[in-house]
């Protein structure tokens, strides 16, 4: 009964998916493996770090803090929903313009963060952008450049 | 590292969910926003058989004055209970000290009862539940009934609760007259677990202090409240000889953990500034609403 299989569907970067997993399974493990959506990330896989950060029903959420059978009926993005018809987005450009990543690994997490959060402070001030910057941890940038390239994302709106 | 399996149950309704729970309630646990208790699966510091997600349940969304109290349901996400027009009227404290739990993407999905129940010593909400007074609602398969404050919080991640009953809504104490509240906390970084923090609830009664509630957390197994801090500071003014005095009342009485984050006598120390701190500021703050 623990190892059961449940069917879980979802629409994730507006496409319907639908996979069957055992009920421990998290989120993050399931775009990940059984949807090939790599781009999100595992760095801690307990809700610090933010490199698995991705949008369910419009909200950041954490995916390894979340079981993909809880995610049944959800409308999911990841980063590779960001571009549009292959084009970087308005915060892939900032980030891009503004030398806003180095290895790439916390970034896909960091913009969805940033989406989320621009979409409710479109206008944030930079003790705002550093604040909500803390739920995502960067061991490259020092995040100065990560700050300058939000400031930019918004301020490109 | 991946949680150990788990039968996974999605209940409708609450007595679904209880008649799941009480099949094998110690091997059972709720999920609600599981942003403490998925960490402890994902790396198995616990494990359970079943998990019962009440995040399919209706009606436990709510946030409402009900006479004097504010209920908040057991689903209720701290992002928007931190936004809520009420809450920032009538319980402002609650605001303030969501705005150092966790991150955007924790307080998406946490809820404010769940962090109650989890009830880890270093957390900000069992703290204000103590210093602003209240109770939980909790249903079992006997019916409901109500968990005071003061009587909810036993030890480290242990309530009152029973392992078969359901913590369905919190309802914070409204204070009337001139009250104003602060949170004062020390963490490593935003968002982090507190060191040391203090919740202030104060009602002034002219210019001597009418009440005061101060809930420590982070220096004990449980949220503490300083109430010997407390008696000698009614009907005084908060000079810095009443500060002084209170400061060494709270430092006195506590015996903090010494951990890999700080000492003990750091933990002390600094529960004492945070708590002259707090003072003063939860007077500013009563004195905006007179």
């Amino acid at each position: 009964m623990a190892t059961a299989k449940h069917a879980v569907e979802f629409i994730v970067n507006g496409e319907p998916a639908d996979t069957l997993v055992e009920a421990r399974r998290t989120l993050a493990d399931v775009l990940r493996e059984d949807l090939d959506l790599t781009g999100t990330k595992l760095g801690c896989e307990h809700g610090v770090c933010g490199a698995c950060t991705v949008i369910v029903d419009g909200r950041a959420t954490r995916s390894c803090l979340m079981f993909a059978v809880q995610a049944d009926g959800c409308e999911i993005t990841t980063v590779e929903g960001l571009d549009v018809e292959g084009k970087l987005d308005f915060v892939q450009r900032a980030f891009t313009e503004n030398h806003g990543l180095q290895c790439g690994f916390c970034t896909p997490g960091v913009l969805m963060s940033v989406h989320s959060f621009l979409k409710d402070n479109p206008n944030p001030t930079e003790e705002e952008i550093r604040i909500e910057l803390s739920g995502n941890i960067c061991r490259c940038t020092g995040y100065q450049n990560i700050v300058k390239s939000i400031a930019a994302a918004a301020a490109s709106r | 590292m991946k949680p150990a399996p788990f039968a996974y149950h999605a209940p409708n309704t609450i007595d679904e969910a209880l008649a799941i729970l009480g099949s094998d309630p110690d091997r059972s646990r709720l999920l609600a926003g599981g942003q403490s208790l998925v960490p402890m699966l994902n790396l198995r510091l616990a494990n359970f058989d079943h998990l019962i997600d009440i995040n399919r349940i209706s009606g436990l969304n709510h946030v409402r004055i009900d006479g004097d109290r504010l209920a908040i349901g057991a689903l209720a996400r701290q992002y928007d209970v931190a936004r809520n027009d009420v809450v920032q009227k009538r319980l402002p404290v609650l605001s303030r000290a969501l705005a150092n739990v966790g991150h955007t993407a924790i307080s998406n999905r946490g809820t404010i009862v769940g962090s109650l129940c989890h009830a880890d010593p270093a957390a900000e909400l069992p703290a204000v539940l103590l210093a602003v007074g209240g109770e939980l609602s909790v249903q079992g398969t006997s019916g409901m009934r109500n968990i005071h404050a003061d009587d909810f919080f036993d030890t480290s991640f242990t309530t009152a609760l029973d392992a078969n009953e359901i913590a369905v809504e919190v309802r914070f104490e409204l204070a009337t007259g001139t009250t104003g509240w602060s949170v004062e906390e020390i963490a490593r970084r935003h968002g982090d677990f507190a060191l040391v923090g203090v919740v202030i609830q104060m009602t002034l009664e002219g210019a001597l202090i009418g009440d005061v509630r101060i809930a420590l957390f982070g220096v004990a197994p449980r949220p503490q409240r300083m109430s010997t801090a407390e008696k000698q500071l009614i009907g005084k003014t908060l000079d810095d000889t009443v500060l002084d005095q209170a400061v060494a009342n709270v430092t006195a009485s506590l015996n903090p953990p010494q951990d890999i984050h700080a000492t003990a006598g750091y933990r002390r120390h600094v529960a004492g500034v945070l708590v002259r701190r707090g003072l003063l500021r939860a007077s500013e703050d009563a004195k905006l609403r007179t």
